[in-house]
């Protein structure tokens, strides 16, 4: 049953892809900003998970919530400090300025510990189970109930809590929900710790799946994570999570097909493909009804 | 209650409210009338805190409100319907009563004033759960006219309720102010619809490209021959 061993490949790939996607698209329906930082805070998490683990000698999930809570803040400053004056600013400034913010964090984690790779501790046992013939590794699982947790964490945040609520009315017309009382400013910095802490989980689940982590993993899994944003609708929650599941799948399909040099360019083909055929991607919303 | 002396607002280099000093006394309705690009909304907005005014002051109550940030003002008890009603049409009914109370704890109290709401407007009870976006416009207008009652103000701003209704939506709305009215809430109604608002308001101003060029009590204005024909022409 080969196939389904790939389809839970795929799926483990895909949700990374969704958790770090999730933080692009969520920071986008709030100001418009396409945040290439955001791949940088997943590589950041990971190095934070490392250093936990390996350092400090902690399991996965102690590991994993250190992670969260420290890209949380790092989200949180990164949009204080750069992005915050730039509200009123162009589209292609704040754009500008999200690239240069993502050198800075590669380089500045090049700087203090150098490029070379890391490997990561294994923390969570590696056994293979066996469904229906094929061999399912428990960290596949693992990961998948992690992932499944966060999401329906999230779900809840965003329409069960005040904080929720203030998130869906500011990324829907934020003058109208300053005029109900939201702090226009603290909702978007929750946003950011948010979506940022969800990069982080990404981050520390992709080591522990994947063991090589280096200052520019970043780059590509943040590329995709936003071609999967932009396939599940940019701004839509529920676009990012299936966005990245089917990145994820059909990236490994075409590595199981035998092309797997064209594993990264399957991507971007995607991505070509949903700009031509459906720009407002799969959950996208064709025309925003305001008034 | 309000009184606005001597403001001047900017966009950019352009003087949108020139000089503007008016006052709103507890209890009342006074309306705000001027044509298109008159000034009315930036007025409106310069009070709740989107706009900060470059110079002048803004008195509420005991305190100066001008330049403060809006979520102080709404706290204050200023609440603002703004005009084209706003409602965020991704939630429901419900949720948009609910983001109205959003300065407020008061689980119960909230409980209340979400059913005192649909007491006010029966056709916002039937539509609860439905997304506010597929609403009528008149019923887009009751619900943001709901969200607002919900922070419980004590002054309600209303920016051009009446626009783009049918005349039976518009007469109910316009009941609807002259109950909360008389309930205790102090309004401050921007209009376009000059026979309408002054019918219901206990004074008026009227504002021209900028400038108030005209006060006094509705009856006045109603006989003023100036407005006549400028606003209530052919009518
Ligand atoms: N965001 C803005 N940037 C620049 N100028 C603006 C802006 N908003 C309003 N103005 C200008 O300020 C002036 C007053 O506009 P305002 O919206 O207050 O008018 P109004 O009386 O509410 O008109 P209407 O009855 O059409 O709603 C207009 O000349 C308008 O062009
Ligand atoms: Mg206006």
């Amino acid at each position: 049953m080969e196939w389904l061993q790939q389809l839970v490949n795929g799926i483990s790939l895909g949700s990374i892809y969704a958790l770090i996607a999730l933080g692009y698209t969520m920071v986008y329906g709030i100001i418009k900003l396409i945040n290439f930082a955001h791949g940088d805070v997943f590589m950041l998490g990971a190095f934070i998970g490392f250093y936990a683990i390996a350092r400090w000698d902690l399991g996965f999930f102690p590991a994993l919530i250190i992670s969260m809570l420290l890209c949380a803040i790092i989200g949180v400053i990164i949009e204080r400090v750069a992005y915050k004056r730039l509200r009123n600013a162009t589209r292609i400034a704040a754009l500008i300025t999200a690239i240069g913010v993502s050198l800075l964090i590669e380089y500045t984690v090049i700087f203090f510990r150098g490029a070379s790779p890391e490997a990561y501790p294994e923390v969570l046992p590696n056994t293979s189970i066996s469904i229906l013939g094929a061999s399912i590794s428990s960290q596949s699982i693992m990961i998948l109930a992690v992932t499944i947790v966060l999401m329906i964490l999230l779900q809840f945040i965003v329409h069960k809590t005040k904080i929720g609520k203030a998130m869906r009315a500011v990324s829907h017309d934020a003058d109208a929900a300053r005029l109900m009382g939201i702090n226009v400013d603290n909702t978007i910095s929750a946003t950011f710790a948010i979506g940022s802490a969800l990069a982080g989980a990404a981050g520390v689940i992709f080591g522990v799946y994947y063991t090589r982590i280096e200052p520019l993993m970043g780059v590509l899994p943040g590329l995709k994570a936003f071609v999967a944003a932009v396939l599940g609708g940019i701004g839509s929650i529920p676009g990012a999570m299936v966005g990245g599941l089917v990145l994820g799948v059909v990236e490994t399909i075409v590595s199981a097909l035998g092309y797997s040099l064209w594993r990264d360019a399957a991507a971007f083909v995607i991505l070509i493909l949903i700009l031509i055929l459906k720009p407002s991607g799969i959950f996208g919303k064709n025309a925003r009804e305001k008034v | 209650m309000l009184k606005v002396n001597n403001i001047d607002v900017f966009y950019g280099n352009i003087h949108a409210l020139k000089d503007i000093s008016l006052e709103v006394n507890e209890g009342e309705i006074v309306t705000l009338i001027g044509a298109n690009g008159a000034g009315k909304s930036t007025l409106l907005k310069t009070l709740s805190g989107l706009l900060k005014p470059k110079n002048g002051n803004i008195l509420y109550l005991t305190q100066q409100i001008a330049g403060k940030p809006a979520q102080t003002i709404v706290k204050s008890g200023i609440s603002h319907v703004p005009e084209g009603r706003r409602v965020f049409s991704n939630m429901s009914v419900e949720e948009n009563l609910e983001l109205g109370a959003y300065l407020r704890n008061d689980r119960d109290g909230i409980k209340k004033d979400i059913d005192y709401v649909y007491e006010l407007f029966p056709i916002l009870d039937e539509r609860r759960k439905q997304l506010s976006g597929t609403l009528s416009g008149g019923e887009q207008q009751m619900l943001a006219m709901g969200r607002a009652l919900m922070a419980k103000p004590k002054l309600l701003l209303m920016d051009e309720p009446s626009m783009g209704l049918a005349p039976l939506v518009v007469k109910k709305i316009f009941e609807i102010i002259k109950t909360v009215n008389s309930q205790g809430t102090t309004v401050l109604l921007v209009e376009q619809n000059a026979n309408m608002a002054l019918s219901i308001a206990d004074r008026a101003y009227v504002l021209e490209t900028g400038k108030i060029v005209l006060s006094g009590t509705a009856k006045e204005l109603q006989e003023s021959e100036q407005v006549k024909a400028a606003y209530l022409g052919g009518l």
